[in-house]
């Protein structure tokens, strides 16, 4: 007899014991993907941080016509035509151009136009190359390779390794990636525009769903009557959820767009639409955290006389705000992380300027993602990686904004 | 099942008492959507008096309780017919506002159930919902003064900013009691106030409810037939939705007249 219960008991404590290595094992497992992604995601974003350029000495006193009309572009050339490319022909002339970016002379514009005291003085300016030239520097070029079928020929491999022996090449922290828009030139496009665009579309997402969605649930929860048309309305809410994000994008193209006659890529309807898409995730969040209220402190106010608005106000809704908070800010972040609805309102244009309001043309992070992911500039490789981790990292600020938010409006019972 | 009209005549039954009636109660029938919870009750509550309800569990007893403040409102599938009024006041006449008329009865609940907030703001909690003391002096008079009548003040008066939910379950459930009398009410209604503690706390309650008897009127369901005898001046016996036996609570100890009510009285049944 005892044995018998001894052998059970053996049996029910390795049970015990497997099924905590298979919570243990499934815990490591999905720990090493996260690594796995984001190292990767690291390792190949690394070359995004950094740009080569050149030292170019600049000479300003040269050029005796008043500021606002400086050529920049003209003087950037003919600085640069000043090293000695050993050309004597155009072709040769615009090739030795080429490995030099073109955002340069925006750059020396702005370097002249914050210090007008630069004007009529030598001084020396760091001048970006060009993606190819760039990725020179960096990887180095496969020589095996036909000329006819590398980025770079031979005439610009020799130049570029001049450089270098001259020393004037150097490699700098690439501040573009955070404060430029996009652009067509992959060693000047930055993440800055579609940032904004996120931001700016998630808050008007924010201001429309988190009080429709919140009233709605405490309406449905505390005063809806409890009848037919009521449960229609509940079991559709919930099959909303589950509705593909895409189908939003063109519910938003042909409502918010074609009807309404809202401007087009702009983060106002991208806002809306991604509300359509966020309001149900606030509502079932909603409803979930009133309904784990206590149900007896809804009667002890009731008892001392409280109305109904009151209980909702003063009692339910103060414990419900920890999970109504994470749930909403959950419904955001999967929002943040959306690009199929955006692509179908347009926000997936290529907008270079960064968005001033909320009717500007802008793009979205992933949208950005997804655009850096189909150019067909090697360069973009890095910079698609490191846009990701900036989307993964505002994505982890917003569900740590969660748990303090939560840990911060937490009752004890 | 009882008879109405025999009710009807002597809500009293055969009770003899100087006190008023308070609440009056006819005919009461109740469903939850098909099933119906109490038949044909008929039952006054005297003036300041302690009455206690009993019967075994599912009888109807806590339903009738939650009648006499219309908590039963608030679950949809639950109807009422009959007419209860108090103070000869028909409460469940369509212009009684039930807000001002559970600010008239207050209620204790089975478990104890202060609200996640300071003690103090668990006992003002009443008098600020009803707007009735806007000076912050009296209302730190009001709510000292709810708490001595609880018997809470000498225990806690130092944690007044504590959360309530921080106190034992016996203080809670004074806290609680203070909380309802802090609105001044006329009736106290107690849904199992005892339940949920242990037997010092609960001779606490009991002597609480004894001396408040002498303000309130006290309506008290219970399942310890031992608290219905120490505590209350009238009993009733619930037994299946039906109201078998109603009188002084010596007499139904001693020498019911329904079988059934001596049955469970002397803990052969139910």
């Amino acid at each position: 007899m005892s044995k018998n219960i001894n052998s059970m008991m053996l049996k029910r404590q390795s049970a015990e014991k497997r099924f905590r290595f298979y919570g243990q094992a499934s815990l490591a497992i999905a720990l090493i993907m996260l690594v796995v992604i984001i190292s990767s995601m690291t390792y190949r974003s690394i070359p995004a941080f950094t740009n080569y350029g050149l030292n170019l000495s600049i000479n300003l006193s040269k050029e005796n016509i008043a500021q606002d009309n400086i050529n920049y572009r003209r003087l950037i050339r003919d600085n640069i035509s000043l090293l000695d490319s050993g050309c004597d022909d155009r072709k040769c002339r615009k090739e030795f151009l080429r490995l030099f970016s073109s955002g340069a002379a925006y750059e020396l514009r702005d370097t002249i136009e914050n210090d007008p005291s630069l004007i009529g003085k030598d001084f020396s300016k760091f001048i970006l190359f060009s993606d190819d030239a760039d990725l020179f520097y960096k990887f180095g070029i496969d020589n095996s390779l036909p000329e006819s079928e590398r980025r770079l020929n031979d005439r610009e491999i020799t130049w570029l390794n001049g450089f270098k022996e001259l020393g004037l090449v150097e490699k700098r922290f690439s501040t573009n990636l955070f404060t430029n828009g996009d652009s067509r030139e992959p060693e000047i496009a930055g993440v800055l525009g579609a940032v904004i665009g996120s931001l700016l579309t998630i808050l008007i997402t924010l201001i429309i769903s988190f009080p429709i969605g919140v009233l709605s649930a405490i309406y449905l929860e505390s005063f809806a009557p409890k009848n037919k048309l009521t449960d229609f309305i509940e079991v559709n809410i919930n099959n909303l959820a589950a509705v593909p994000s895409i189908v939003f994008g063109l519910l938003g193209l042909a409502l918010f767009i074609n009807f309404f006659g809202m401007p087009r890529s702009a983060p106002l309807v991208g806002g809306c639409v991604l509300s359509l898409m966020t309001l149900p995730v606030i509502i079932i969040a909603t409803r979930a955290s009133l309904q784990s209220v206590p149900p007896s402190i809804r009667e002890a106010a009731l008892a001392v006389g409280a109305s109904e608005m009151q209980v909702v106000f003063q009692h339910l809704l103060p414990a419900a705000l920890p999970g109504i908070l994470t749930g909403t800010i959950i419904g955001l972040a999967r929002a943040f992380g959306e690009s199929a609805p955006l692509l179908l309102i347009g926000m997936v244009a290529f907008v270079v300027d960064i968005p001033g309001s909320f009717t500007d043309p802008a793009t979205a992070l992933p949208v950005q993602v997804y655009l850096w992911a189909d150019s067909p500039e090697r360069a973009f490789v890095a910079k698609t990686s490191a846009a990701t981790l900036v989307l993964i990292f505002l994505l982890i600020i917003i569900n740590l904004a969660a748990v303090i938010l939560r840990k911060k409006y937490q009752l004890k019972w | 099942m009882v008879d109405g009209t025999e009710n009807d005549i002597k809500p009293n039954g055969n009770y003899s008492s100087d006190n008023n009636l308070l609440i009056d109660c006819k005919n009461v029938d109740v469903f939850y959507g098909d099933k119906q919870a109490l038949y044909n009750v008929s039952l006054g509550i005297n003036e300041k008096e302690v009455t206690s309800l009993i019967g075994p569990s599912g009888c109807g007893k806590s339903t009738f309780l939650r009648c006499l403040n219309r908590m039963n409102d608030v679950i949809d599938s639950c109807s009422i017919s009959g007419n209860i009024t108090i103070n000869g006041e028909d409460i469940y006449n369509p212009n009684i506002d039930v807000v001002e008329l559970r600010s008239r009865i207050g209620m204790v609940f089975q478990k104890p159930n202060p609200f996640p907030k300071s003690v103090f703001d668990n006992v003002a909690y009443g008098p600020r919902l009803h707007g009735k003391i806007a000076d912050k002096d009296e209302m730190s008079h009001k709510v000292e003064a709810s708490l001595v009548r609880a018997g809470l003040w000498d225990e806690i008066k130092d944690r007044l900013n504590e959360p309530g939910t921080s106190l034992s379950g016996g203080q809670q459930q004074r806290l609680c009691i203070a909380r309802a009398i802090a609105v001044d009410p006329e009736i106290i209604l107690m849904d199992e106030p005892c339940s949920a503690l242990d037997p010092i706390a609960t001779a606490k309650i009991e002597e609480l409810i004894d001396e408040l008897k002498t303000n309130y009127t006290i309506v008290i369901v219970t399942h310890s037939m031992q608290q219905a005898a120490r505590v209350s001046q009238r009993t009733a016996f619930f037994h299946l939705g039906n109201l078998i036996e109603v009188g002084d609570t010596e007499n139904i100890f001693r020498s019911p007249e329904n079988e059934q009510t001596e049955a469970y009285v002397t803990g052969r049944y139910g």
